[in-house]
């Protein structure tokens, strides 16, 4: 079959094409119609002509392969494509605006904005991750986001399906990627860990907020191999004023192991999202680059770089849930709570990188005019906090796997409803009260959330006891 | 057109049934049959006269080695899949052993190949182990799919327009489109004798036009299969090993 040229006005199984709007390296991007889509358009084709870059080719293979899997408002949306029988291409949806890459002549940013930018990218991710895709090309110039501010990830040349032949496999003798962003573990031939995209965001905020690379620009394998033992200075050390909780965050994300990075991206959006819990550890203070001893042993240990057999990413996400426990303060409620901590510890003994987030709601009046100290005095939000951590202290909790928030609200389930969408909590574990007249009156908040929740949910009962003997009254 | 790919089925009266069912099921209109419908399982006499019947109303087989065993004793083949096929050998009426016998070793239908072990060498029964065995077969042929069967382990191999290779261990249910750039070698896995650690029976399913293929595995009474294969005297391994798939 003869080749169909493309050029403004030809005619491509319905599409229209109009302007080319970009020529790289890999693929050409031109705007094309179609008479029954109404979203704009953009039709990637990519270059195959004798003497290009055969990974052009397997790179867009991969696009081809993955972009019609995927699905939510972190991808565009995919609306057709051609096979290498006749013409490849892909069209999917424009995203409008520019890359992150506009952003960094202007570096660095302010560190607020950075964790905004950083959590959006997390959010992305987490979602990407939850499709059993890991994107592997995570920088500047693959980050767009929506006129509503949702962060969309593009290009997906490089990235790895989970559940499909990953053509990039046998392809290339070195790793192929973008040399600055690539985590280690790529170096050594891994490909199914979904942390190797934390790792590309740590060297995002890390640029961002310093206005350095962390591992420079060597593109040579020899330079990019020195990131397997050689860590990044600390940001602080670079700039004083910066805050503990982002060098923890960051560092973490630039670990060399991935296994000492966050569990998920999920995770690593909720500690972008609540700062002011972050648990600090020594890497928040660091000043200075690991000692040459330890440099020497992860360079001359070889085990602690051994890539692992091949993982399943969903069993991965599944291993490291966001778990958040409702409990109520009020007086009276010791027994359920005392039934709550039981199920989260269970939860959490077999989930060792799960995190817990402890919600009490601190109800508001409809009408009267609520005050932050109560009748003596106290700070009744902090109260609240204290109390939570007091519930969560028996489960011996390392630090940086427990938060505790207290929510304003006067509808106490919308109000956990919400957190648990807002960061992408996995599972609710809640108390329901017997028998109570307050339940009778305004409802149950946990029949509520069971009902109504993204997530699964666990509503938790004490154990019943016997009823007393009811006396025949003879009834008949 | 969806094609249904049914390989090793070992004269397993209850994997096939099961495969069978659930391919009609999900809407399979054509069925293509990879060899090796008897030996090892205890209902050959059910499995040939099933697959003759499947033939006269339009599916497609080729021969696999212990259907070419049954009248070409074969040295090749170890004592106990030996026992299996003299055993077989005699529950055969001749026009079953003649249906066998004239089975064509690989068949051609448009772009795709079929055979029983792989392309280059098909009379030999050489196994696909790895990206090397699988490169040989696709060099061997100019078929844009080959399938086969005859290691009982699923896999998916591809080689790229500049001879690279991938490889991958399907998932269950999850389609993947074999793409026109590539060059593709589906390997089954096997109906009636599962060697994988699943002993779920395998086949798979090709939807002709969006040319994406699906790896099933279906469920089936694999204690009455085992059951049969003791109650006729078949070696006690032959039943044990269908019951943890390998």
């Amino acid at each position: 079959m003869a080749k169909p040229a493309i050029a403004p006005g030809a005619e491509l199984d319905g599409f229209t094409v109009g302007e080319c709007v970009h020529q790289g390296g890999m693929a050409t991007l031109w705007t094309v119609t179609h008479p029954g889509i109404t979203v704009p358009l953009l039709m990637k084709i990519p270059r195959v002509a004798e003497g290009e870059d055969p990974a052009a080719i397997v790179s867009f293979e991969m696009e081809q392969m993955i972009l019609p899997r995927l699905a939510g408002p972190h991808v565009p949306g995919c609306f057709g494509a051609g096979d290498f029988d006749r013409q490849p291409y892909v069209v999917m949806e424009r995203i409008p605006g520019n890359t992150l890459y506009s952003r960094i002549e202007k570096l660095p940013a302010a560190y607020e904005e950075a964790r905004v930018i950083g959590g959006k990218i997390a959010t992305a991710l987490a979602d990407l991750h939850r499709q059993n895709v890991i994107h592997h090309d995570v920088k500047p110039s693959s980050i767009m986001f929506r006129p509503s501010g949702e962060c969309v990830l593009i290009d997906f040349g490089l990235s790895h399906h989970n559940q499909l032949p990953d053509l990039l496999q046998e392809e290339f003798r070195l790793p192929y990627g973008t040399a600055p962003y690539m985590a280690p573990e790529r170096l050594l031939g891994v490909r199914d860990d979904p942390r190797s995209d934390l790792f590309s965001l740590g060297v995002l905020l890390y640029f961002f907020t310093t206005g350095v690379r962390p591992f420079g620009e060597s593109e040579t394998l020899r330079g990019m191999r020195r990131r397997l033992w050689r860590d990044p200075y600390p940001p602080r050390k670079l700039k004083p004023d910066y805050p503990p909780w982002l060098q923890e965050i960051v560092l973490r994300c630039l670990e060399i192991e991935p296994v000492w990075r966050h569990p998920t991206a999920s995770q690593l959006a909720f500690e972008l999202a609540h700062p002011d819990q972050v648990k600090l550890t020594a890497r928040s203070e660091r000043l200075q680059r690991d000692p040459l001893s330890t440099v020497w042993r992860r360079r001359f240990n070889r085990g602690l770089t051994q890539p692992k057999p091949k993982s399943d990413v969903a069993a991965q996400l599944a291993s490291g849930p966001i778990v958040v426990v409702a409990i109520d303060t009020e007086e009276g409620s010791g027994a359920l709570n005392e039934c709550l901590r039981r199920a989260a510890a269970q939860l959490l003994s077999t989930l060792p990188s799960a995190r817990l987030a402890c919600l009490n709601v601190l109800k508001l009046g409809r009408i009267t005019i609520d005050r932050t100290l109560d009748e003596q005095g106290n700070n009744k939000h902090i109260d609240r906090m204290v109390a939570l951590r007091h519930w969560a202290q028996p489960l011996g909790l390392d630090e940086s796997r427990l938060t505790v928030h207290v929510l304003e609200a006067i509808d106490p389930a919308a109000a956990i409803l919400e957190f648990t969408a807002v960061n992408h909590v996995d599972h609710i574990v809640i108390g329901a009260r017997q028998n109570s007249m307050l339940r009778t009156l305004l409802g149950s908040v946990s029949a509520k959330i069971a009902a109504e929740a993204a997530c699964t949910v666990t509503v938790v009962r004490p154990p019943r006891l016997a009823l007393a003997p009811v006396q025949d009254g003879g009834k008949g | 057109m969806r094609l249904a790919i049914f390989a090793d089925i070992h004269a397993n009266r209850q994997a096939f049934s099961a495969c069978l069912d659930f391919a009609r099921a999900r809407g399979a209109e054509r069925i293509i049959c990879l060899g090796d419908i008897v030996g090892y399982g205890a209902d050959p006499e059910w499995a040939v006269d099933t697959m003759m019947g499947l033939v006269d109303d339009g599916a497609i087989a080729v021969i696999g080695n212990h259907d070419h065993a049954v009248s070409t004793p074969s040295e090749s083949m170890n004592a106990v899949a030996q026992a299996a096929i003299e055993w077989t050998r005699g529950r055969l009426s001749a026009p079953q052993r003649r249906f066998l016998a004239e089975l064509p070793l690989t068949l051609r239908d448009d772009n795709r190949l079929y055979v029983h072990s792989e392309a280059s060498h098909p009379a030999r029964w050489h196994y696909v182990r790895d990206t090397p065995d699988a490169a040989r077969s696709i060099e061997a042929t100019d078929a844009h799919i080959t399938f086969c069967g005859h290691i009982h382990r699923p896999a998916l191999y591809s080689m790229s327009s500049a001879a690279k290779m991938t490889s991958f261990i399907p998932t269950t249910d999850v389609p993947v489109q074999l793409l026109g750039g590539r060059r593709w070698l589906v390997v089954l896995g096997s109906v009636g004798q599962p060697r994988d650690g699943d002993p779920a029976a395998a086949f798979a399913m090709l939807d002709t036009t969006s040319r994406e293929i699906t790896y099933c595995r279906v469920p089936y009474d694999v204690q009455a299969a085992a059951s049969r294969i003791r109650a006729n005297g078949l070696p006690h391994w032959l039943a044990d090993r269908l019951l943890v798939g390998r």
